[in-house]
């Protein structure tokens, strides 16, 4: 967080991409994959002269360094400590009604589901109710409003993990020409995987069913949020 | 009051039920028992909760009401008894003053679906108005 200073505790003006983009560590990196080197065995036999040597003789291939370092190296000290994932807040339960702060779909009101491995939140519009599908989202960037949906005993399939939501990853570097064009012309977008969309649609069937339970409670997902003149966040209550 | 008839209406006198602008008793009303000095005087308020005490004029509002004739220094308990009697509580909240203040205080309140609501609502009304409107003209 060098050069994204803090907002608030735990969000830096710049978005990770930025930084990313800022301290320009990709420029010394080259990713190419390196043929594998060849295994060389660690002693190899070799003909010694004499005829009381025995003729043969195991030598290894590398041979140890004649002395010992002059100087003690200091070894940086590896930090045992990795991070843990975000403690839900209190406020978020399943159902809770979530006013998404950044992204593509900042200002959308969606429906909480629930909180993944990593600490993410798993958000639906429900897409056909606003347009926002099933999501990750960080509650740092999130409102919690006093809202909630009433989801009942609704239980999210074990599927919805990270490794549902993450890209498939591709080797190597693609030009930017290979990645929009096939044969001199934009390519066709590759259609929305159809298990996806049908995931999508089992989801939402309860959430709209139980929205549909309050008045006016599908409308208010359907709108954004926003604040007009006189209006602060931190004197509204949610 | 003055002998000689004044433009002023509200007086900072004894029985004059004043609005508390600060505190920890802040919104609620009390009577005027007792004036100190030019800065503040012995508040007191047996069924709004507000202890007796001496309280700076800067940090209260008078109101239209007065207790009629409470003597000088008069102790809780008759307090009580002549806001009892005349009803004054009861008279403040129906005055304007007191619905506007509570009426504030309930949107402050409202969380994000009900304010949405009540944009539903004040859409609903200005959509009746103007067709009725268009209706008669």
């Amino acid at each position: 967080m060098a050069r994204s200073k803090e907002l608030v505790p735990g969000i830096g003006r710049l978005s990770r991409s930025q930084v990313y983009a800022r301290r320009g560590l990709f420029k010394g990196q080259k990713k190419s994959e390196k043929p594998a080197a060849a295994e060389v065995p660690a002693t190899k036999e070799v003909q010694v002269g004499g005829e009381k040597n025995s003729g043969k003789r195991l030598v290894p291939t590398a041979k140890a360094p004649r002395f010992y370092p002059a100087d003690d190296v200091r070894h940086t000290k590896k930090s045992r400590k990795s991070p843990k994932p975000a403690k839900l807040r209190s406020s978020i339960t399943p159902g809770t009604v979530l006013i998404l702060l950044a992204g593509r779909f900042r200002g959308k009101r969606v429906v909480f589901l629930k909180q993944l491995e990593s600490g993410l939140l798993l958000v639906t519009g429900p897409f056909k109710v606003n347009g926002v599908p099933l999501r990750r989202v960080n509650q740092a960037y999130v409102i919690a409003t006093s809202t909630k949906v009433d989801l009942g005993d609704f239980k999210v399939d074990e599927k919805f993990n990270d490794a549902y939501f993450a890209k498939p990853s591709s080797k190597g570097s693609r030009s930017a020409e290979e990645e929009f064009f096939a044969e001199g012309k934009p390519k066709a977008k590759e259609a929305f995987p159809e298990s996806k969309s049908a995931d999508q649609k089992a989801v939402d069937a309860a959430v709209v069913a139980a929205i549909k339970k309050t008045d006016a409670l599908g409308k208010y997902l359907k709108a954004t949020f926003g604040l007009s003149k006189g209006q602060f966040p931190h004197q509204l209550a949610f | 009051m003055p002998a000689v008839e004044s433009n002023f209406k509200r007086f900072v006198e004894v029985g004059r039920v004043v609005l508390l602008n600060a505190g920890p008793y802040e919104g609620r009303i009390a009577v005027i028992a007792e004036i100190i000095d030019h800065n503040r005087a012995i508040i007191d308020g047996p069924t709004t909760g507000v202890p007796r005490q001496s309280f700076r004029y800067r940090h209260l509002s008078l109101t239209p009401f007065v207790l009629t004739k409470l003597p000088r220094g008069a102790r809780s308990g008759a307090i009580r008894k002549q806001l009892e009697k005349e009803g004054t509580v009861a008279k403040w909240e129906a005055s304007s003053w007191a619905q506007k203040r509570a009426a504030i205080a309930k949107r402050r309140s409202l969380n994000d679906f009900a304010r949405f609501q009540v944009m539903l609502a004040k859409k609903q009304r200005r959509d009746q108005v103007r067709k009725t409107l268009a209706k008669s003209a």
